[in-house]
């Protein structure tokens, strides 16, 4: 109950300051920002000025061993539906054939039986993918929701307003990641907040905390010395599908090409 | 309703074929959203058939003209249905209206379709019927003269120069309402053209597509009324009007298959990454929704059965045979052009692995029901509008008694309304 008046506030609060941007120009409303959490965001906790983040995530590619602990740590956290076909966060395994074929396969809860789908000899190689919403600086979902229902935060963090979406799954067709869907429940869209309740506490997102090869990275992108820095840093990066110009806030390294 | 959803995902999950992510087993936009693009189609259709009488002028159209009208607005008045059924919080609905998002282009649906409504359609058909009304208000017996008065406004000047200025207006606003109608319609393929992440959609040709294929189902819609209503009436069918209708018709699915054929040949040529998906989609998923239903029968039989009445010499009653054969075989052709692009649309993974499969709900509110009552409810609408709105002058002795429950589709349409 109180994540959802928190959203409806950040709603109220978005479409006033909107307002109040669009009477007095851009910048006037930033001033009245209430001061923000302490949001260490960081996977070393560290703090810093209330509103001033910028979330992101790193993914190490090669760390992941395809467990599906994150999928199920984000279903328990967000109550998501156990369901398969529900999924804020899901790993895929990618198999490259000796003939260059490819066979992908989703994980979609934790102990998933996930025997090679392919004989051992006729493996080229293999490795795991986990995905969720990459929280775009361009989001295509946001740009299409007609009531302005899923926005993006002051901290980069794409969100919906289960209060005021009206379910017309336009983001759900507008999102190139397959990111989204509508909850059945709440029969509006539904989607990763990057545990946005966690993370203005100080927290980490529930895939990253349970993670047990650490191949989820979470923090600050305008820190200064955030863990999520440092592997920027020191390994090469890629994001998924760039040439759309989502610019995604989801990061991989060793990101091999074939991966969709 | 969960539980629901979810067997009916699970029963769709072994049709998947190749990889597609978690999320894309459920098709999110169903048979309703197919009814939408084709019954806005049908309104900007009839309004530009209407509007080649007023504007250029085309005589032979005179009988359609009101017909056309009438069913423009018969479609327009359900167009939101479907949508408004489709939504998961349909009570939220006015929100699009309260706190509509600049940037998103289904915002501007509630907009566009009013100022269509209000401003072009309402008004054409005040303007044209306003002396009608008023004779019909004077000549009619209660309660009858009282709804006639209320519909006129309550004008009651039938001089000459209002008469003139009705027909300056209704001038004005068709000149006014061509553009709109392309607006209309035009915007609803922006809807699905302007999906980046969607490569089946994303194309800057799919409004003027959508625009063209709309000119036809309108056209071919009128002229299959025309010569349904007509013997109806115990009145001759004007052949020299049909005619000329199936020549407008005919030119229309040219521009129509040479628009959709520039889009194939041009995805082909570029053959971007995802052309294999699209492709494998094409001639298995969509084999007979497109290949045989939408360009076969519905548009490359038609444009034979026109191009032989055209060089042959047939007699009248052979020829409206084929005219009429041909408009039925345009409307399925057409509604499969919507179902195509809609279904079609999402049968692919954006991941460009792997196919997904669409299976028809027929009892729920997004079934086949709903969808065929909507499709339904149209015609129920046109018949009323035509008890009250005579489309053929001397038509109106015949109506003067009070209009009797519809009959054509009234029929199945109370039976499955609880349904809905």
């Amino acid at each position: 109950m109180q994540r959802r008046d928190f959203l409806k506030e950040c709603g109220l609060f978005l479409l006033v300051t909107k307002a109040v941007e669009g009477l007095f120009g851009a910048g006037a409303a930033a001033a009245e920002e209430p001061a923000g959490t302490k949001a260490g965001g960081g996977s070393g906790g560290e703090s810093g000025n209330g509103g001033d983040h910028l979330y992101g995530m790193a993914i190490d590619v090669d760390k992941c061993i395809g467990c599906g602990r994150c999928v199920e740590a984000c279903k328990t956290e967000n109550g998501v539906p156990k369901e398969p076909f529900f999924c804020r966060t899901w790993v895929e395994r990618y198999t490259v054939k000796t003939d260059n074929t490819l066979v992908v396969q989703s994980i979609t809860s934790a102990g998933q039986k996930s025997d090679a789908p392919v004989e051992e000899k006729e493996i080229k190689r293999s490795f795991f993918v986990p995905k969720l919403c990459n929280h775009c600086a361009h989001p295509p979902c946001v740009q299409v929701c007609p009531v302005g229902a899923t926005f993006s935060t002051k901290e980069g963090v794409v969100i919906v307003d289960e209060e005021r979406c009206i379910g017309c799954r336009y983001c759900i067709q507008a999102c190139p990641y397959g990111a989204r869907y509508l909850n059945p429940e709440t029969h509006t869209a539904d989607k990763c907040t990057f545990c946005y309740h966690r993370v203005t506490k100080g927290m980490l997102p529930a895939c990253v905390e349970v993670c047990p090869t650490q191949a989820r990275i979470f923090g600050d992108l305008k820190g200064k010395a955030s863990p999520l820095q440092r592997f920027e840093r020191m390994r090469k990066i890629h994001t998924l599908k760039p040439g759309l110009n989502t610019e995604p806030k989801v990061f991989y390294a060793d990101l091999d090409g074939v991966v969709r | 309703m969960k539980e629901e959803l979810v067997q009916r995902l699970a029963e769709l999950a072994p049709k998947v074929e190749g990889f597609i992510y978690p999320n894309e087993v459920e098709i999110h936009w169903s048979i309703l959203i197919v009814v939408y693009p084709y019954v806005t189609g049908l309104v900007a259709g009839a309004f530009i058939l209407a509007s080649l009488v007023k504007v250029f002028k085309v005589k032979e159209l005179q009988p359609t003209y009101r017909l056309s009208l009438l069913t423009a607005l018969s479609f327009l008045l359900i167009a939101t249905l479907p949508l408004l059924l489709h939504l998961g919080r349909p009570e939220r609905c006015f929100e699009i209206f309260l706190t509509p998002n600049p940037t998103s282009a289904m915002a501007m649906f509630g907009f566009v379709y009013a100022w269509y409504l209000m401003a072009v359609l309402l008004l054409e058909i005040w303007f044209e019927y306003r002396p009608d009304m008023i004779r019909m208000s004077q000549t009619k017996p209660f309660p009858w003269n009282w709804l006639y008065r209320a519909l006129s406004l309550f004008s009651s000047d039938v001089s000459e120069r209002a008469r003139a200025f009705d027909a300056k207006a209704l001038k004005a606003i068709t000149v006014i309402g061509i553009p709109s109608a392309f607006l209309l319609h035009g915007y609803v393929g922006f809807i699905f053209g302007s999906v980046k992440a969607n490569p089946w959609w994303s194309s800057v040709l799919m409004p003027i597509v959508f625009l063209f294929s709309a000119i036809v189902s309108g056209i071919a819609m009128v002229m299959l009324l025309y010569m349904i209503i007509t013997p109806l009436r115990g009145k001759p069918i004007e052949i020299a009007c049909v005619d000329r209708v199936a020549s407008y018709l005919f030119y229309a699915v040219i521009v129509d298959f040479s628009l959709e054929a520039l889009d194939f040949i041009h995805r082909l040529y570029e053959s971007e990454e995802s052309i294999g998906i699209l492709s494998t989609m094409v001639t298995s998923r969509l084999f007979v929704s497109l290949l045989v239903m939408q360009v076969l029968l519905g548009m490359v039989v038609p444009l034979g059965i026109m191009v032989v009445i055209k060089l042959s010499k047939m007699n009248d009653e052979l020829r409206k045979l084929l005219y009429f054969t041909a408009a039925i075989l345009i409307q399925m052709g057409i509604f499969s052009t919507r179902w195509n692009i809609v279904i079609g649309g999402q049968l692919f993974s954006k991941s460009f692995l792997g196919l997904t499969a669409y299976k028809m709900e027929i009892m729920g509110i997004e079934g086949l029901l709903t969808a065929l009552v909507l499709l339904a409810l149209p015609f129920v609408i046109l018949v009323v509008l035509l008890k009250l709105l005579p489309a053929w002058p001397g038509d109106e002795a015949a109506s003067s008694a009070p209009p009797p429950p519809p009959v054509s589709d009234a029929g199945p349409a109370p039976a499955i309304a609880p349904a809905v």
